[in-house]
């Protein structure tokens, strides 16, 4: 398939290209980015599977890129946090961008208790950019999948994904989805790990959320041994 | 250490090729502004070059280390308004050791006892220290105006001495800066008796600035027209702000943080629509869609919206834009996506200039970002295009070919494809036709920022098609010593040229050696070049200034950062031990 070629040949022409001329090639960044890289690898190996099976069409082109971008992640980050001075965007104005998103993304470990917004990134396979949502917003998963629908339904207008519809992403119907295997949303965790939403009771959920990812069901497989069991006999609290 | 060469020429003293007295000279030549006019009037003759010198008011420095500030002084006796740029641009990005120099404080030195009325300082890359701001302010009873980009070296007291001492001041402009901003107090220093106030940027400080005393200064200080608060300043605060100030031509908002009540939200409305003035809009940190509508009124007469540090979504953008139909330019974040850039596309037929952040550049959790579809999208609506600076993760030589084809008038075309040395993600091959088909279409181009994958060939082709370009910038990009050689050789106007991560060594950097005096300045690093070709490079041309910066750690031979340019001044006497100066060697 043309896809797959694409992708492969994107994959090895990147990762040829990592010894670059003033590239100190330093260390990587240990903890942090090798958890990543694990989890990337993962994805990594679910997308691959997820293009063979011809994916649908609503994703399929930006499927494709995705796979171009995430396949390159396990090798990429360190090379791109190398690299002094590149992009070439003034320090400033990196400081102020990174300052502003930090300030809205506060995980349970800035969390005031009684106070302040808890507010997670929510990013969804195929959509170019991320949300954010206030957990404390919601009072159960119900609430928050109506409201994951809505924010999302934003991605999907205009597309008329496999099964036909516009918005196929309204309320009853995510809660169908996601007790489906097509979309499944997840989540990392205080510790860095990723899990299936659902799986604690809604108030250790929000203690322990650090964000969102809505993530295509065959992808989730092999996230948690246990993902694929809960997805086909979890009801959705 | 000599003249300007241009000073060489001698001019007969007996043959007055100006028929009216001095006096009317220089008050016909004082009505010229740009200062290459002026350079070349003041070669016409001996007599012209001195009315000239007389009445020149405002003199720009582009590099403060090719001229001193005593010669400055010489030659200019009556200036009023002074531009100084001082370190290499790279600068910007961390490439510069924080000590390289630049101190703006030799230069004022010189102007207390030289301009004692100095009215303008415009600093851009200089080292500002709160001593030399206190200096400023304390020494300079007529100072007006004040800019600063990019500068370090000070910290908000030293903006507290320029507004508890300076009478007369008109314009308080800091943009950008390495500052250490310790605290908001030096709005409160301006005393209750200023009014002169008309432009106030304090947008890029972070600090909480006391409201009370800001909302008497704007009141007090009625011929304000630029105002540009920080974050601190709420959406609550800037009601009352806008309330006095409707004459506002410029706004810079604080935070667009939603939390008013559905009377205040009214009462902002209104104050916006009493903004009948105003051109230019920017802030909106932390913007949110149910708050952006209370813009609309303001936007009717909008030139120019910088956006880049709200985090808007394309269909926001999409919804802001339908108000701005006289926008010519427009700043703003990748987070708005090619779908943005189709509304921009559809809605700003006049729009001359793009600029294109990436709100994550490093972060690879964001999936997209804009790609070419963005750009061909702004192509396609903007045909007065001319000025674009764009971050993408990916590009095709197709669709550069149709932009340009499109936007022929480019004057400056800055693309940024991120990832070092990537490819066309399409065809898998190089990008030098993208920017052949850009130099080639746009005859007009003066500024050049290449990226991606690029072989000789894109030199080449800049150096036979790119006549008037005067600013160039390349990384990761080459495949051997010719590519740079093209670019010495072939572009006549070249002023600056900064490279870095290429694969150029010294037989390139001395094909330039007939080059470099007739340019600012010429950066290299993570190149090929060895101190064994600077030092022939200094040897050969005595009056370049030729410095080299090592990395820790690296080859003794190896020139890890080269900076050279052209200086009436010799080897300056500043430089840090990190900075070793081959010049005069």
């Amino acid at each position: 398939m043309e896809v797959e070629k694409g992708t492969k040949m994107g994959f090895e022409e990147t990762e040829l290209r990592l010894g670059l001329p003033g590239n100190g090639g330093g260390g990587t960044e240990g903890g942090e980015s090798a958890k990543k890289r694990g989890f990337s690898a993962t994805v990594d190996l679910k997308l691959n599977l997820s293009s063979k099976e011809g994916g649908d069409d609503t994703n399929h082109e930006k499927t494709q890129t995705e796979n171009n971008l995430l396949a390159t992640d396990p090798a990429k980050p360190p090379a791109k946090a190398q690299v002094v001075g590149w992009p070439p965007v003034r320090s400033f104005r990196k400081n102020m961008l990174a300052v502003q998103k930090s300030s809205t993304d506060q995980g349970s470990a800035e969390k005031v208790p009684g106070g302040n917004a808890t507010f997670v990134k929510v990013s969804m396979v195929g959509a170019p950019y991320l949300r954010k949502v206030d957990l404390k917003n919601y009072k159960s998963y119900h609430e928050l999948s109506g409201a994951l629908g809505e924010l999302l339904s934003s991605f999907t207008i205009g597309n008329c994904g496999s099964h036909g519809t516009k918005d196929f992403l309204n309320e009853s119907r995510l809660i169908d989805l996601l007790n489906g295997t097509d979309y499944v949303p997840t989540y990392e965790d205080k510790d860095g790990d990723w899990m299936l939403v659902g799986d604690v009771p809604w108030d250790m959920f929000v203690e322990s959320c650090k964000r969102l990812r809505i993530m295509k069901g065959t992808e989730a497989t092999g996230l948690a041994p246990r993902a694929m069991e809960k997805c086909k006999n979890r009801s959705f609290k | 250490m000599g003249p300007n060469p241009k000073m060489r020429k001698e001019f007969p003293d007996s043959t007055r090729s100006s028929p009216f007295p001095d006096e009317v000279l220089e008050r016909v030549l004082s009505l010229l502004k740009s200062h290459k006019d002026r350079s070349a009037v003041s070669l016409v003759c001996k007599d012209w070059y001195n009315a000239e010198s007389w009445s020149r008011a405002h003199v720009f420095i582009g590099n403060c280390y090719s001229v001193s500030p005593e010669i400055v002084a010489r030659r200019f006796p009556r200036v009023k308004s002074v531009t100084l740029k001082g370190k290499p641009r790279f600068s910007d990005f961390n490439l510069v050791p924080e000590n390289w120099g630049a101190d703006v404080h030799p230069w004022l030195a010189v102007f207390v006892a030289k301009y004692p009325f100095l009215e303008e300082l415009r600093l851009k890359r200089m080292a500002v220290s709160d001593e030399s701001l206190e200096f400023l302010a304390l020494n300079f009873p007529n100072f007006k105006v004040l800019s600063l980009l990019s500068c370090d070296g000070f910290s908000t007291d030293g903006l507290a001495a320029i507004a508890t001492h300076c009478k007369n001041l008109t314009q308080l402009d800091i943009q950008e800066n390495g500052i250490d901003d310790k605290s908001g107090s030096w709005l409160s220093c301006f005393p209750e008796n200023f009014t002169s106030l008309e432009v106030l940027n304090f947008a890029n400080l972070n600090t909480d600035v006391n409201f009370d005393a800001l909302e008497r200064l704007v009141s007090r200080c009625k011929s304000l027209n630029v105002l540009k608060a920080n974050k601190s300043i709420s959406l609550e605060h800037l009601q009352r702000l806008l309330v006095c100030a409707p004459q506002l031509i410029e706004l810079g908002t604080g935070s667009f943080m939603p939390e008013l009540t559905a009377r205040q939200y009214a009462e902002l409305e209104n104050s916006f629509i009493q903004l009948k003035n105003l051109n230019t809009l920017s802030g909106l940190w932390e913007a949110s869609a149910p708050y952006l509508p209370v813009l609309y009124p303001a936007c009717t007469n909008l030139t120019f919206l910088n956006l880049s540090y709200a985090f808007l979504q394309s269909l926001e953008l999409e919804s802001l834009l339908c108000h701005c139909p006289h926008l010519q330019r427009l700043w703003v974040l990748d987070t708005v996506g090619d779908k943005g850039l189709e509304a921009v596309g559809s809605n700003c037929p006049l729009l001359e200039e793009l600029r294109v952040f990436p709100a994550d550049p490093f972060d690879e959790e964001v999936i997209h970002g804009v790609t070419e579809a963005g750009f061909l999208a702004v192509s396609y609506g903007c045909r007065r295009l001319h000025y674009v600076l764009y971050f993408c993760r990916q590009m095709t030589n197709a669709a550069v070919a149709t932009i340009v084809q499109n936007c022929p008038d480019f004057t400056h075309f800055r693309l940024c494809i991120m990832n070092p040395g990537q490819p066309d993600y399409l065809t898998n091959e190089p990008m030098d036709e993208a920017f052949g088909a850009v130099v080639r279409t746009c005859t007009k181009l003066q500024r050049l920022s290449v990226s991606g994958l690029l072989t000789d060939l894109t030199f080449e082709y800049i150096g036979q098609y790119a006549k008037n370009l005067e600013t160039l910038s390349v990384a990761f990009a080459g495949s051997s010593d010719r590519g740079m050689q093209c670019m010495l050789e072939g572009c006549p106007k070249l002023r600056k040229l900064e490279i870095r991560d290429c694969p150029f060594g010294n037989a390139a950097l001395l094909s330039g050696l007939e080059k470099y005096e007739s340019m600012r300045s010429l950066w290299m690093s993570a190149c090929n070049v060895t101190m064994s070709g600077c030092r022939l490079l200094a040897r050969e041309m005595p009056r370049l200034n030729v410095e080299v910066m090592k990395d820790d750690g690296s080859d003794e031979s190896q020139a890890d950062k080269v900076y050279v340019y052209r200086s009436v001044v010799g080897p300056r006497r500043d430089a840090p031990p990190c900075v070793l100066n081959l010049s005069g060697l």
